[in-house]
């Protein structure tokens, strides 16, 4: 079996603590949570980090999800399992627990979590889009204290985040807004596959109108998961199959995804169209009940 | 009802008797064992699908402290063991010593104290590569100017392997010159794809230079042959080489072969002293061992207006990678690929097949099925379709207005296969009544109408299995009979040897409810040895369903010499003439006089008692045999699947699969039905996910299991499964074997049953795997685009 | 490293380097060799142990990271003699062959259960979706592990 190459562990019992371990270390440590990217990438030795810091007793800290403020706010080091139980998450957005059922698998679930999906940054990831769609923001704490960052902003590029050498992603904050409805699709060749293609849809209503909606796709963008065209297409019209049709032509036509395995970069931007598509619709049906 | 909790006493649902080890943990595989003083091996591989080395530096590797040996193709080759014969009469390196000749090629051998630092000591050894032009596409293999892979060959010049044939072309001509319709296909693949069981390969080996012995523990489904084999390749004597195959974690074709890291296993034992273990992991599993399929194939069919099949010839181009490794008997370089006829009554068939070389990994083993009886009965299975399409016949009655009718068994094909029994119209039938064939097609007009698109596949197939008699049939020269012994001890217990080896099969459980129907014992009073050499007699090993049709059948033939040993006993015992006793199940009884009798027990201990037996009967109740079957036997089986296909997004969704098997007498149906589910689960995940696929560097681009596909418990349906029993006539026990019989007929009832859902669109055919992107392609083109 | 891990009810310590996964140090360390092993990739689940009650991949965890946790493997399932009605279930409806993938569903079986004592069989489908069989084809384990449900109270009775 593949292994992992020699590494210095150490464990951080509080955020301050792993942040210090960070600074101390430099860069060539790195925070372990779940460890489902990670190790995989340590064990085919794309990854060698001299020092690995276990974050994992930090769980009683930022393994959390409260609704308070007007906020859903999300720990770092929740379990994907948790945030598929969520009660108020699915309350709330629908869209998460639909993302969260396709994620991986259940053990995976069990162990990887919020922060360490957000922090891979990998381009075909799930709770990237799902978060962008909501308009959360991710909260990064350094030793010279918190900063927040949009999720646009945190998503520099592919495995690549606006997290620091000595920092760490700390929280995901969403925010809870009325007559609104969400909706996640996606289209793997397996089950625990990652995404061929996937969109995320937030709509909010503003009497009769769209007032705000967030199109967010994976795996069809090496960089921005954001289809602000699309988006913006809706604003202000009712919500209707013309104007869905409209906003997912434009978010496939703002889409750059690669051929690959998975299948031809026509086929995946015909996905970003018939995906996005299909979420508004349910996520319009979801914003006209509530 | 089938219910498992009655004990039968022979065939029936008996509860396996391995099952109470593996649900305490305590299965014994060669990642298991634990040896004192154990070392670990790792395997350096070639980063390129062709190059030539022109150095390797293993000194920093050499000065690792828990480094104890390096081992290279150069050391190899001055013990003449640089290079070993695969299984088709060709050469592998063993450690590469001029080339690399595919992407994964065993290249150097690392032997440390535990395996992270063997792993470890990989990546300091330094090997120069000066690459080579790669051939990746077969189509171009034999191409004026294509690099010629195997250099290494005497005068070898090209890319070429062998050309072989079945059948009669002027017959097949003929047939086609006056047929009313012929129709010739799109060239259709079988992609590459490789078993993947869940163990990987691996092997123990304990070299004890004192005594001269080796034993390896390996991974293997034929572990008589390995031992032969390595005798004759090594020079080992053979009686001093045990191979042990303890627990195998699944093999379908897999654990066929030797490969490179037993034979540097062996020889890391040799030079250190010490046992050397060496387990691959998956990424060398799927990228260096055993492949499968890798045929592209373009056939024919000659047919009457009315749906009469007249004649099919097939062209196949048969990508073999770097070496020919292919496991099959010596006579058939395509293994069975002649019973492409399938279940048809046919004038005329004739095919060819031609293997070439390319820069891929070495393999072709026959995964879970007969040698190429997969690749041959999705070609049939999809041409029958194809020709229903154009003569706008329904599928099912096509089949059934071209069947070989149950009165012309036993059959001769026109490929010289001689079929012996079948039923093929009430298997079919059984398979419709089970589908509610009528109410699902009228669903389907019903869903068309409604712009739902609904597909019903059908596959009807025979394969050849229980390889092979002897005047037919060898491998490396050795012939396919198997041998079993039989020691019925003084109280009544038995122990049965057999050469084959269950990867999960159940032998421990069927080979002794053989026993006990034959001689009426409970099957918990038959102990079952089998996996060691020293343990056990000769024999092939369990692959192309041979153990029941071979193995079997040498088990009910030792069973019947104790039967008729214990009758020369009763009849001592009892002081009657042999030829007044009577058999029932368990006893021999005086005729007339049906309280006088002794049971096998009895006779047992009466045989290493103190009475006097008759003239020329030894002592003891201990029996050997050693079975060459006359035929092949001829499972068969119907299949119907019913997909949903999501035209937006290409997701075709497998709600219901029936299959209805004849594979005669079923010895153990819980154990039947189990292989049947496990073989439909393979061929629907070939059908739809599994592939080994290649970039044009030659770069394996399906090395895990995060992009070589296997099904999990979401893509696959509630299997429903249905059976008639037609017995073979010359098996003694009418048994016909089953292991693969739904690997081979699942992926022709997968894709035909895509192909029609996708009818309205002007689909005709959808390459395996048939993936969402594929489908979607072919519902943009009317077709799949040509093959990559 | 000395490591300490709860298997089975019991404080196993061993020394090890940090990178020791978990699968190995249960194997090799603990000489546990129940649990399996089939992929680099944390796709087969061959793997699966039950940590703190939940099925995780022990491949892809640090024996490190188990410290200070529950782990339970096959050898936990029977107790006191008594199989666990899981265990009995995979006998009963034929739900394993080769017999590598069966600690880790029977684990996961066992998770399950512990949590919703008579799931659907899509719900079982879905707990062990993250774990390949390549023999059963799914259908007898779905079986074993409902067996398992409607028989649990008179086994462990």
């Amino acid at each position: 079996m593949q292994v992992p190459a020699p590494f210095d562990y150490a464990r951080a019992s509080s955020v301050d603590e792993a942040i210090a371990l960070l600074e101390r270390l430099g860069p060539e440590a790195r925070l372990v949570a779940g460890g489902h990217s990670l190790l995989p990438m340590m064990k085919l030795r794309l990854a060698t980090p001299e020092h690995l810091i276990d974050i994992n007793p930090l769980e009683s800290e930022l393994n959390y999800i409260r609704e308070e403020g007007g906020l859903v706010r999300i720990g770092a080091l929740t379990r994907h399992r948790d945030v598929l139980a969520s009660e108020v998450l699915a309350r709330h957005y629908p869209i998460v627990r639909e993302a969260e059922e396709l994620i991986a698998d259940p053990p995976v679930r069990n162990r990887g979590t919020v922060g360490g999906a957000l922090c891979q940054a990998d381009p075909s990831e799930d709770l990237s889009a799902v978060f962008a769609a909501l308009g959360a923001v991710t909260v990064i704490r350094g030793s010279g204290g918190e900063r927040v960052v949009t999720m646009e902003d945190f998503h520099e590029g592919p495995y690549e985040t606006a997290v620091g050498d000595a920092e760490m992603l700390v929280e995901v904050r969403v925010p809870i807004r009325e007559h609104g409805g969400s909706a996640y699709e996606k289209v793997k060749r397996r089950t625990g596959d990652w995404a061929t293609a996937a969109s995320g849809v937030a709509l909010w209503l503003d009497g009769a109108n769209v007032g705000a909606a967030g199109i967010a796709l994976s795996a069809v963008n090496p960089t921005g998961i954001r289809s602000t065209r699309a988006e913006q297409a809706l604003i202000g019209r009712p919500p209707s199959e013309e104007a869905f049709a409209e906003a997912a032509a434009l978010a496939a036509e703002d889409c750059n995804p690669a051929t690959d395995q998975r299948g031809p970069a026509d086929y995946k931007r015909h996905l970003a169209q018939e995906l996005t598509h299909r979420a508004l619709r349910r996520a319009a049906e979801r914003a006209l009940a509530s | 009802m089938a219910g498992t909790t009655e004990r039968p006493t022979g065939f029936g649902r008996l509860k396996r008797k391995e099952d109470p080890r593996f649900i305490r943990g305590q299965g014994h595989y060669v990642d298991d064992v634990t040896l004192p003083g154990m070392l670990h091996g790792a395997v350096l591989r070639s980063p390129l699908a062709h190059a030539r080395i022109t150095s390797i530096d293993t000194s920093a590797a050499q000065q690792h402290p828990k480094v104890r040996a390096v081992i290279t193709g150069k050391d190899l080759e001055a013990q003449g063991l640089a290079w070993m014969p695969t299984l088709s009469a060709d050469t592998q390196a063993v450690l590469a010593t001029d080339k690399v000749r595919f992407q994964g090629q065993e290249v150097a051998f690392v032997i440390a104290d535990d395996e992270y630092a063997a792993r470890d000591a990989l990546e300091l050894i330094d090997v120069d590569y000066e690459p080579l032009p790669v051939v990746v596409d077969p189509r171009t293999a034999l191409d004026a100017g294509a690099p010629v892979i195997r250099d290494d060959k005497d005068g070898k010049s090209d890319n070429h392997i062998f050309d072989w044939e079945a059948g009669s072309e002027e017959e097949c001509d003929r047939v086609f010159e006056d047929a009313d319709v012929t129709l010739v296909t799109q060239e259709i693949p079988f992609q590459r794809v490789h078993p993947a069981p869940l163990e990987t390969c691996g092997a123990v080996a304990d070299y004890d230079a004192v005594t001269g012995k080796l034993r390896l523990w390996c991974t293997t489904q034929a572990p008589h042959a390995h031992r032969t084999l390595y005798a004759l390749v090594a020079g080992l004597p053979e009686h001093k080489i045990q191979v042990i195959a303890p627990d195998i974690g699944g093999g379908f074709g897999n654990k066929v072969p030797i490969y490179p890291g037993y034979v540097c296993a062996i020889v890391g034992s040799i030079v250190t002293g010490k046992p050397v273990k060496w387990m691959e992991d998956r990424t060398e599993n799927l990228t260096s061992t055993g492949f499968a399929r890798d045929y592209l194939m373009r056939g024919r069919i000659a047919a009457d207006r009315d749906g009469k099949i007249r004649a099919l010839r097939v062209d196949v181009l048969a990508d073999h990678g770097a070496f020919n490794a292919t496991a099959q008997p010596s006579k058939y370089p395509a293994g069975f690929f002649h019973i492409f006829t399938g279940s048809y009554d046919l004038e005329a068939a004739y095919c060819t097949v031609k293997g070439v070389y390319t820069n891929k990994a070495p393999g072709g083993v026959a995964y879970r099925c007969s040698f190429r009886v997969t690749e041959a009965a999705y070609l049939v299975e999809r041409m029958v379709d194809l020709l229903a399409d154009e003569l706008e016949i329904d599928p099912v009655e096509l089949r059934m207005k071209n069947f070989i009718k149950k009165e012309q068994f036993p059959y001769t094909t026109r490929t010289g296969w001689v079929y012996d029994s079948g039923d093929y119209a009430a298997t079919m039938n059984e398979a419709l009544r089970i589908a509610g064939y009528d109410e699902l097609r009228k669903e389907q007009a019903e869903k068309r109408a409604r712009g739902e698109y609904m597909g019903i596949g059908c596959s009807f197939f025979t394969e050849t299995v229980g390889a092979g008699p002897k005047k037919d049939m060898d491998i490396a020269g050795l012939g396919m009979a198997d041998g079993a012994e039989l020691r019925v001890h003084p109280t009544g217990k038995a122990v049965l040897r057999i050469s084959v080896k269950t990867q999960g099969q159940g032998h421990e459980t069927t080979f002794a409810q053989i026993v006990a129907e034959e001689l009426g014992i409970p099957p918990e009073d038959v102990e079952v040895v089998h996996g060691d050499t020293d343990q056990t007699p000769f024999g092939l090993g369990t692959y192309g369903s041979r153990s029941t049709p071979v193995s079997g059948a040498a088990t009910a033939m030792v069973s019947r010499k104790i039967r008729d040993k214990a009758r020369l006993i009763a009849s001592a015992a009892l002081e009657v003439s042999p030829d007044d006793l009577e058999w029932e199940r368990g006893r021999w009884f005086v005729k007339g006089d049906p309280e006088k009798g002794q049971t096998i027990q009895e006779a047992a201990f009466a045989a290493h008692g103190t009475l006097t037996l008759p003239e020329g009967v030894e002592g003891h109740l201990d029996a050997e045999a050693v079975y060459d079957p006359p035929n092949l036997t001829y499972p068969c089986g119907a299949y119907i699947c019913v997909v949903d296909v999501d035209p937006g997004t290409g997701e075709v969704k497998i709600r219901r699969f029936i299959a209805v098997d004849d594979c005669g007498v079923r010895i153990n149906p819980m154990i039947v039905e189990g292989q049947v589910h496990g073989g439909l689960a393979e061929g629907v995940g070939i059908a739809l996910m599994q592939h080994i696929a290649f970039d044009d560097q030659g770069n394996c681009l399906s090395g895990s299991f995060m992009d070589y596909l296997v099904p999990s418990s979401m893509e696959v349906p509630d299997w429903e499964l249905g059976e008639t029993v037609t017995p073979s006539p010359h098996h003694p026990i009418g048994a016909k074997g089953v292991g693969e019989s739904s690997n081979v007929g699942s992926p022709p009832a997968v894709v035909n049953a895509v192909v029609d859902a996708l009818e309205p669109f002007g689909v005709r055919h959808v390459d395996m795997p048939v993936t969402p992107a594929r489908v979607w392609e072919a519902i943009q083109h009317g077709t799949t685009r040509p093959p990559q | 490293m000395q490591i300490t891990i709860t298997v089975n009810g019991e404080p196993r310590t061993a020394e090890a380097e940090p990178r020791t996964l978990l699968v190995h140090f249960l194997r090799d360390n603990l000489g546990m060799k129940g649990t399996h092993w089939g992929c680099d990739t944390s796709n087969c689940g061959a793997c699966v142990v039950l940590v703190d009650g939940e099925p995780v991949k022990s491949c892809t965890m640090l024996a490190a990271m188990a410290e200070g946790h529950e782990v339970r493997t096959v050898e936990g399932l029977e107790r006191d003699g008594h199989l666990d009605p899981v265990q009995q279930g995979f006998m009963e409806e034929h739900g394993l062959q080769c017999g590598f993938c069966t600690p880790g569903m029977m684990l996961t079986a066992r998770a399950l259960l512990d949590s919703n004592p008579n799931p659907t069989d899509d719900e079982i489908r879905v707990a062990i979706s993250g774990q390949i069989c390549r023999c059963t084809g799914y259908k007898n384990i779905i079986k074993s592990v409902r067996w398992a449900a409607e028989h649990g109270e008179e086994v462990t009775a």
